[in-house]
């Protein structure tokens, strides 16, 4: 049941094969059973979700069935959901309940999907290997030593353990794809306004994006279908129309152009590179024409995000000052203690420093040389990118550097850390929607390729991502230690 | 980045740090700025800043009210509240 | 020795029905925390969209002002910590606003002086904190955050106090005449900061200034300008320098204070809100605003010397609440009264009663209506200028109709020539002495006979008639 698609779920419920309140309460126990191990939910809803399910099976008896009836997902704990508690991660949010839900978490609701838990994430977005939530680390299922990647490490973990079939996810430097390369399943990031930011909390405003993780390409078509579209209460969403992603990326695949950037194989681990070879040479073999491109100034996408990201957080988190609601801190004196004590004891390092680099970054004297400067090496980013698809349809490339690391190993190194975002944040930067799908192995832990298109482009990515899972099993293969477990 | 700036930005921050942390935030923020200063290797000089990935339009709200007094609700769990007002220390202007 | 340089910022609260980035109510009064919505309490994940009728109002503004409008206007956050800011920051704009480079014209002792205005924006108000409830506890309303503002700043073109508080009337009158806003200082929908600096009168330095805020009203602005120039003055005077700070104004004390807060040590970090997309405003939308504007009160001004034959001075006074002058042509219209004679009604009795009791002319208890009908009754001699004035005074207190009045009263006028001269005839009979005088050559008399035919007939006789007719008598009796 754990190993099923999306696809096969919906039809088993469809056809009644299995109930809603079965397929919910395995799940359950699945999570139960094994998310001690890995960290990956920070709240299980299991009272909430099997009264939905009940329900929902008492409305497909009635023939109401609607297109994702059912079927669990588990929400980033950065997602705000109505009645359970969004953490963000955080100390900070420890206790907050959401009054709204977030549009992403309306759409899915209103699918028909049930959700079964708020996973792990590093605190209010901020990392790369899901080290820095209060709630703990996660583990990666490949490897309990070892990181899942992150900000969206539960979500990404619990996919790959197959406690639950799909997830929610946020991206602003890497945060989907990152960890679904190093768990080894799917994560999109779609185009920047392709997806309502309305009621996920905010990390960098011009950066973030919402996703999806899933084991294939397919459901995550169909899932994106369902979270996309223009949100009147988000003012950057696109009014560009949703395809039926799922539709156009199980068409016939049809002749692609894929660059690869040189500067992605500069100093590339040479164990990656092999693995990465061979999926190129699976495309040119399979209907793709391979070109070389130069994103020259790539590279610079790591220090302009370390000055962009930070500079829109130090703002952005501003409201978390305890009077409202959040953590406050006891025994202040005055305004000024109750603000300070609050958001040091609410927030953690990493939270903390980006916020003071943010805060430098604006201020008098610094925020040309900073921010300024960032948002202008973003303009030339993005033309890179533009020129480079003026030549091809989608741009390929390892998601990161290398396979999980172990726990601990990059938490003292935070430039170590920020570097292994390095071929993912130059597509935030660009607003451009990437993709990534494991490709492979090293030392048994698992590669993701990354599959970057230009704006609105999902369909392609996706029709690529398809055709690729078409010709290999990568994304079929299981942590061994689930079968230990 | 020398002390005194730490100070300064952790105050704008309100975030407070002791002597021990302004040492060691000093020394890992002066990482991140060198990491930073490669972006000076590009000349900028005539290039326009981003603030939007995308070319898109603001679109505008039609001036309706559609929210209802909701409270209570937002109130909930918030012990600081009374009457309806929200609680702080005593300001003095 | 000293000149003053005046510069003013005026925060005028925009008439939305919902707030400037959220779709909660802005409507005043409403009990705490009651029109505070998600956004505007600045919840986790919330998101602002910008309310479009906040954006026609300011081009209004700037079509009045003649100032440019911006095609691209962009909002940027001004970061900075206090308990009513609910998102630690504000969303104002700072490069790029909506309007710039406007003008509005004062009249300084017959003269027109041009203030220039710099820039006005659109900003989100804050939330009112008062600190007066509790002992040791501040409160926070957040029912006005998110209120939709334009802040409106001048170059420092004012040179006195007088001055400023012309242009700042002038400002009241036009966002009210735009119908933008209710201009009402005490509720708090026009607040004014004064910057004011001194230098030597044959320089052209500027000195350091001081920022006085929390200035509400007309009155207020003009005290607390002339302290700060006399506290500078004396300042200078004894080779010290001015502080540049903020400084709160006292209308208990008349005096301004250094205000004591941190907001001086702030560095508001502006940057353009990542939330927000650049304003796009088409030149068709301006042209389209600019057809549909209202008449602004300096067209009204000519209109009304014009077509009703006022006075400047009289003019002046009916146009600057617009209210008023909207009043004054409802009552003129489809009557036959002279608008003349109707406008030194209104002004010599109808404003002394709202004057003395405060009365704005939404709340007059006197309709256009019924005051019309009370001068048309005056206008055809049915009740004379006097009994006008004690039926008026009736109208006003009682919100009587003066139909009502008259009937009740008996007050109407005699105007039968019969009954007047037989009063007429009584009077000559019982001042027979007079008369012969009067026929001697003691013309002042005839008032006193006047006198008494109207004591005879109560006041109720029509003065004209009474006049006409003891001429009459008299001059047959001669």
């Amino acid at each position: 049941m754990e190993n099923k698609t999306l696809i096969e779920l919906k039809t088993e419920i469809q056809n009644k094969k299995i109930s809603s309140y079965e397929l919910t309460k395995f799940f359950l126990d699945r999570i139960k059973k094994i998310d001690s191990k890995l960290n990956s939910f920070i709240t299980i809803t299991e009272n909430n979700a099997l009264k939905k399910a009940k329900e929902i099976d008492s409305e497909i008896t009635k023939g109401n069935i609607k297109p994702l009836s059912g079927i669990p997902i588990a929400q980033k704990d950065i997602f705000c959901t109505k009645d359970i508690k969004t953490t963000c991660g955080s100390k900070m949010l420890e206790n907050f309940v959401s009054p709204y839900d977030a549009t992403v978490v309306e759409k899915l609701n209103e699918a028909g999907m049930i959700i079964i838990g708020k996973t792990n994430m590093d605190e209010f977005a901020m990392g790369s290997s899901n080290e820095t939530s209060y709630f703990g680390d996660v583990k990666n299922p490949w490897d309990l030593n070892c990181v899942p990647g992150g900000s969206s490490g539960g979500s990404a973990a619990s996919v790959a353990a197959r406690l639950i079939p799909c997830s929610t996810g946020t991206d602003t430097g890497g945060s989907i794809r990152q960890p679904a390369s190093l768990t080894g399943i799917c994560g999109i990031k779609p185009t920047y306004g392709r997806v309502s930011r309305y009621g996920m909390i905010a990390f960098a405003s011009s950066l973030d994006q919402a996703g999806i993780f899933t084991r294939t390409a397919k459901d995550c078509a169909i899932l994106l279908s369902h979270i996309s579209g223009y949100d009147p209460k988000d003012s950057t969403s696109s009014k560009k129309e949703v395809p039926d992603y799922y539709k156009e990326c199980i068409k016939k695949f049809e002749k692609m152009k894929i660059g690869i950037p040189e500067e992605f194989l500069d100093g590339l681990d040479s164990k990656v590179s092999e693995v990465f070879n061979e999926s190129v040479n699976i495309f040119k073999s399979n209907g793709c024409d391979i070109k070389k491109i130069s994103l020259k100034n790539s590279k610079l996408g790591v220090s302009a995000y370390q000055v962009v990201a930070p500079a829109e957080c130090s703002s952005n988190l501003s409201r978390f000052d305890g009077v409202r609601y959040g953590f406050r801190a006891n025994d202040v004196n005055n305004i000024d203690e109750l603000y300070k004590k609050s958001r040091s004891e609410g927030f953690g390092d990493e939270v903390k420093r980006r916020i003071l680099i943010g805060t430098y970054a604006l201020s008098t004297g610094y925020y040309d040389a900073y921010y300024l400067k960032a948002q202008k090496i973003r303009t030339i980013i993005s033309q890179e990118f533009q020129n480079a698809f003026k030549e091809v349809d989608v741009i390929i490339g390892p998601t990161a550097p290398d396979c999980a690391f172990k726990l601990g190993e990059k938490l003292n190194d935070p430039i170590a850390m920020y570097l292994s975002d390095i071929f993912t944040v130059s597509t935030n930067l660009a607003g451009l929607p990437a993709i990534s799908i494991p490709m492979g192995f090293k030392n048994q832990l698992p590669l993701g390729l990354q599959i970057i298109g230009n704006h609105f482009d999902e369909s392609k990515i996706l029709s690529l991502s398809n055709h690729y899972q078409n010709l290999t099993d990568w994304h079929t293969q299981k942590p061994k230690i689930l079968g230990a477990i | 980045m020398d002390k005194k700036t730490v100070i300064k930005i952790a105050d704008l921050a309100k975030i407070q740090i002791n002597d021990k942390e302004i040492e060691d935030i000093s020394v890992s923020l002066q990482k991140i700025l060198n990491l930073v200063d490669e972006m000076n290797a590009v000349n900028t000089d005539n290039i326009e800043p981003m603030s939007h990935p995308l070319n898109l339009k603001q679109e505008l709200r039609k001036d309706v009210v559609l929210e209802k007094n909701k409270r209570d609700l937002f109130q909930k769990n918030n012990k600081y509240t009374e009457n309806g007002y929200y609680k702080v220390p005593k300001i003095i202007d | 020795m000293w000149e003053s340089v005046i510069g003013l910022e005026i925060h005028v609260q925009l008439k939305t029905q919902s707030k400037i980035f959220s779709p909660a109510s802005t409507s005043f009064g409403a009990e705490q925390n009651t029109q505070a919505c998600a956004i505007d309490l600045g919840l986790p994940g919330v998101l602002p969209v910008l309310n479009e009728e906040a954006v026609k109002m300011a081009i209004k503004l700037g079509i009045a002002i003649g100032a440019s409008i911006e095609n691209n206007s962009i909002f940027a956050r001004k970061n900075y910590f206090y308990p009513d800011l609910p998102k630690g920051y504000q969303i104002s704009q700072y490069e790029i606003p909506i309007v710039s480079n406007g003008s509005i014209d004062i009249d300084v002792n017959g003269n027109i002086k041009t203030i220039r205005i710099t820039r006005a924006h659109l900003e989100e108000d804050a939330g009112k904190s008062i600190h007066d409830l509790y002992e040791n506890e501040s409160v926070i309303d957040l029912n006005r955050a998110g209120t939709p503002l334009i802040e409106i700043v001048s170059e420092p073109d004012l040179s006195n106090a007088e001055e400023a508080v012309k242009y700042l009337k002038n400002i009241h009158s036009l966002v009210r005449y735009l119908n933008i806003s209710d201009g009402n200082m005490q509720e708090g929908s026009f607040r004014c900061d004064a910057n004011i600096s001194l230098k030597r009168s044959n320089s052209s330095e500027l000195g350091i200034r001081a920022e006085i805020k929390n200035i509400n009203s007309f009155k207020f602005v003009e005290q607390a300008i002339n302290y700060e120039i006399q506290r500078q003055s004396e300042i200078l005077d004894n080779g010290k320098s001015v502080i540049q700070e903020t400084r709160l104004f006292d209308p208990i004390k008349n005096e301004t204070r250094s205000m004591r807060s941190k907001e001086e040590a702030n560095d508001y970090r502006y940057f353009p809100d990542p939330d927000l997309l650049p304003v796009s405003i088409s030149n068709d939308l301006i042209e389209n605003i600019k057809l549909n504007m209202p008449e602004l009160p300096n067209k009204k001004k000519e209109r009304f010397i014009r077509q009703y034959k006022l006075t400047d001075y009289d003019t002046s006074i009916l146009i600057l609440d617009k209210d008023l002058s909207n009043y004054y042509e409802k009552v003129l219209e489809n009557t036959d009264l002279n608008p003349k004679t109707t406008a030194n009604w209104i002004i010599t009795e109808l404003l002394s009663y709202a004057n003395k009791s405060n009365t704005e002319v939404k709340n007059y208890p006197v309709t256009f209506g019924d005051l019309a009908s009370l001068l048309t009754y005056l206008h055809e001699g049915l009740i004379s200028n006097k009994q006008a004035k004690i039926i008026f005074e009736k109208m006003w207190n009682n919100g009587e109709k003066p139909q009502d009045i008259i009937e009740k009263e008996g007050i109407k006028q005699v105007s039968d020539t019969t009954e007047i001269n037989k009063l007429v005839d009584n009077v000559i009979k019982n001042h027979y002495k007079s008369v012969e005088e009067y026929l001697a050559g003691k013309d002042k008399l005839f008032g006193f006979f006047v006198g008494e035919v109207m004591k005879e007939s109560k006041g109720k006789a029509n003065p004209k008639i009474v006049n006409k007719l003891l001429k009459e008598k008299l001059k047959n009796d001669k």
